[in-house]
Parts: structure tokens; C-alpha cells; sequence
């Protein structure tokens, strides 16, 4: 099996999950508009993109349920580099 | 894990012979080796036998905490290993004929080699398929105390070593995949605190509603179907052949799991419990919306792009978890609606 070199050197990745939530992973800080931090329980978290999700602003998967779609043309590169 | 009570002569002979030392009693483990080949022929419903689906059971907790007064050096026994394949082989063929059913018409499949995104979707579309018989509107809404106890015994079988089987999957992926893999059982292991694994949310909810935490303690309890559903991710997770199976299962594990366990909460909630009992639930409806897109798309995506010939194996662990958790569902549900338990014996009343 080959070794691919799956990511560029970066602190961290921002992924938008098709029809889904916003993955964030890598050294960040989560905080409010006044900059107090956000309760987290993980490195990798799953922003809520749709609106509907009940624990925001993390995502709980109810997009699924609200069949919430991302643009066809939304995610030309799936992935940008912080 | 304590040894449980035989449900048939092959778990019988089984812990007849563990109870010796490797090797001591070699005509004891040709008359095993006999009776399970003149035996398994003449089972109806492999995955639904007590009997094969203990001694699996027993022979695969030989590869994971292994069982209590049993010399560990049986876990490698070449007698056992193949005692194990023979149960194995029909137990498989019942998966894939079970999972063959609950795909429904070819189609399923798209023709090509298909990039990660893709893979991603048609794990999403099954998992968005499984309307499942509504064991979670249940609890929510209307199960008893004492179902709710039945509900946490049946799921303790896996929940109290939650992510082991998976974990064996780890050393046979490269690159992204495995990355993706080892990225959602550290979080599954709580992130290196230990009371934030989620085996021990899940024990701290059975203590709770005042069940033994202790792992295997309601083997005895609970019926084949549920034996047979952790067997399965045993079955895929120590056989590295069937990679894209544990692939397969743990992303549509993590694609039902998080709208279940806000519903499961809720259903503790109803009966008043606290977050100290929720706090499981709750952990999942956060964290399995992280893994489902993970697992979906780095995992058995991922998995898909290096080795195309996977995708199979990758949608048939899908597919069988849906049939396996589906005759499980049912089998509670049966129960429960008929006014009787959902276990071999009846729980006493809750205190």
C-alpha cells in the first residue's frame, strides 16, 4: 500500500460536509462574540450549519432530519487549510 | 469476565475445556471439534442459536478481557482458532444473506470506483433508509422503568467495552483511513480522561438505575440476537480480511446514533434521572454527529479510495448492522408489547 500524502502542512483544517455540518479540526478556540470560551468536549468538533441543530452550536445530525442540502457549487474544494 | 451458564452442548464442551490447561486434553478438543461439525449442519438460525452465539461470544472475550480462572494462553490455541472458524463460517453466510435482504434490490451499489464523498453518501442514504421499528420514540415517550433497565442490560453487552471491536481495525488501515479511524476512537476513549470513555458514561448509567456495571455481568440475561449483534463487529474487527465490513458497520453505527440518544435521554429524563444518568446519551448525540461524517467520509470513504475492491465488504457491515439491530429491535419490541420481558428471565422489580 502506498503512503499518500493526505494534507498540507497546517495548523488545523475547516471541513464543509456536504449537506452537513462544518468540521473543525486542529488548535483553534471556540468562544463567544465577548470572547469567553465556549464549552467543548473534543479536539474535532462539528459546527451546526443548518440552524436546526438543539445543542449549537455544535452539530446534533437534525439536518438530516430538515433534509437541509448545501449548494451543488458549494464546495468546489472540500477542504481549506487555516 | 465470569463464565456464563452453557446454553447448549458446544458452549458445555467449550467451558468444559477451558476450564483445563492448553493442550492437557487433546481427545476432549477432538470431541468438541466433532460435535460442532456434526452439529452445525442441523442449526435452524445460526444468529439466533444460543448455543453457537455464547461459545462465539467466549471464544472472541478470549481476544479481549478473557474469562475469569481461563488460562490466557487459550486465546491463541490453534485448536480453539479453529473451533472459532467453524462457528464463524455459517455465522457470516447468515449476515450476508441477513444483510443481502435488508439492502433490497440490486441498485444499491453504483457501478465504478467511487471517491470518498460519494461512498459518504451512499452510507448516508442507507442509514437515512432504516426507519427501524421505533425502539427510541419508544423509550422516549412510553417505556416503563423496568424496560429502561431491560434496554441498558441488553446494550451493556457492547456498550460497557464500546469501541474495542472497531479498535482491532486500526493496524490493518493506512493513511487516511486509519487516521479517521484512530482520530473517533480517541474520542470514543474520552480523549485520554478516562471517566469520559464512553464505556464508563455508559456503566455510570447503569449504576444509576441500579445495574451491575461490571462487564459480561448480564451475559446470562440476554438472549441470542444480542450476543450475535456484538459477535458480528468481533467477526469483522478480528478478521482483517473483512476490514471494510468494520468499516462499514462503524460508520452506519455512527450515522443512527445521534437522534436515538437525544430520544434515549429523553426517556430518562421522563423518569426523572439527572445528567449524571443522560450524560451518556447526551455525549452521543454530540459526539456521533462529529464521527458520522468522519467515519463516512475518512474513514470507509477513505478506505474505499485506497482499495476500490472494498466497497462490497464496506456496504455489507453497513447493511448488517441495519438486519441485526433490526431483529434485535424487534425481538424487544415483540416482548414488550406482549406485556412480558425481553430477557431470558424476567429482571426482579426494580427497587
Amino acid at each position: 500500500m502506498t503512503q499518500v500524502q493526505q494534507e498540507p502542512a497546517a495548523d488545523g483544517s475547516i471541513v464543509l460536509c456536504p449537506d452537513g455540518p462544518i468540521l473543525v479540526r486542529g488548535n483553534f478556540e471556540l468562544v463567544t462574540p465577548s470572547g469567553d470560551p465556549v464549552p467543548r468536549q473534543r479536539k474535532t468538533v462539528a459546527l451546526c450549519r443548518c440552524g436546526a441543530s438543539a445543542i449549537k452550536p455544535y452539530c446534533d445530525g437534525t439536518h438530516k432530519m430538515v433534509r437541509f442540502r448545501t449548494e451543488a457549487d458549494a464546495t468546489p474544494s472540500k477542504k481549506e487549510t487555516v | 469476565m465470569k463464565i456464563p451458564e452453557p446454553r447448549g452442548p458446544i458452549s458445555d464442551g467449550l467451558f468444559g475445556l477451558l476450564a483445563g490447561e492448553p493442550g492437557a486434553d487433546p481427545t476432549a478438543q477432538d470431541t468438541l471439534h466433532r460435535l460442532v461439525t456434526g452439529t452445525l449442519p442441523v442449526v435452524g438460525d445460526v444468529i439466533e442459536d444460543g448455543d453457537v452465539q455464547l461459545a462465539l461470544f467466549c471464544l472472541y472475550e478470549l481476544h479481549y478481557g478473557g474469562l475469569d480462572g481461563v488460562d490466557d494462553r487459550w486465546e491463541w490455541n490453534p485448536g480453539l482458532i479453529a473451533l472459532r472458524q467453524l462457528l464463524e463460517e455459517p455465522f457470516e453466510q447468515a449476515l450476508r444473506s441477513a444483510a443481502r435482504l435488508s439492502a433490497g434490490p440490486p441498485g444499491l451499489a453504483p457501478a465504478g470506483d467511487l471517491d470518498s464523498d460519494a461512498v459518504a453518501e451512499v452510507l448516508f442514504g442507507l442509514a437515512a433508509r432504516d426507519s427501524g421499528p421505533g425502539m427510541s420514540g419508544h423509550v422516549a415517550k412510553k417505556a416503563t422503568l423496568q424496560q429502561l433497565r431491560e434496554f441498558l442490560i441488553h446494550k451493556s453487552i457492547y456498550q460497557l467495552k464500546e469501541a474495542d471491536p472497531h479498535t482491532w481495525a486500526i493496524p490493518r488501515l493506512a493513511g487516511r483511513a486509519k487516521a479517521a479511524l484512530v482520530e473517533i476512537q480517541a474520542d470514543e476513549y474520552g480523549g485520554g480522561r478516562p471517566d469520559r470513555m464512553h464505556s464508563a458514561l455508559f456503566a455510570r448509567t447503569m449504576r444509576g438505575l441500579g445495574l451491575d456495571d461490571s462487564y459480561g455481568g448480564y451475559v446470562d440475561a440476554v438472549p441470542a440476537i444480542s450476543l450475535a449483534s456484538v459477535n458480528m463487529m468481533s467477526l469483522f474487527g478480528l478478521n482483517r480480511r473483512l476490514r471494510g465490513a468494520i468499516a462499514g458497520h462503524l460508520a452506519i453505527y455512527e450515522m443512527t446514533s445521534s437522534r436515538p440518544n437525544q430520544l434515549y435521554g429523553n426517556g430518562f429524563r421522563r423518569h426523572g434521572f439527572d445528567a449524571g444518568v443522560t450524560g451518556y446519551f447526551d455525549e452521543h448525540v454530540e459526539a456521533d454527529a462529529v464521527h458520522e461524517q468522519i467515519a463516512g467520509r475518512d474513514l470507509a470513504g477513505g478506505l474505499v479510495e485506497a482499495e476500490p475492491a472494498l466497497l462490497p465488504d464496506v456496504l455489507f457491515g453497513a447493511t448488517a448492522v441495519l438486519a441485526i439491530d433490526a431483529r434485535l429491535t424487534m425481538h424487544i419490541m415483540g416482548a414488550w408489547e406482549n406485556g412480558s420481558s425481553s430477557l431470558r428471565s424476567p429482571l426482579p422489580a426494580a427497587a
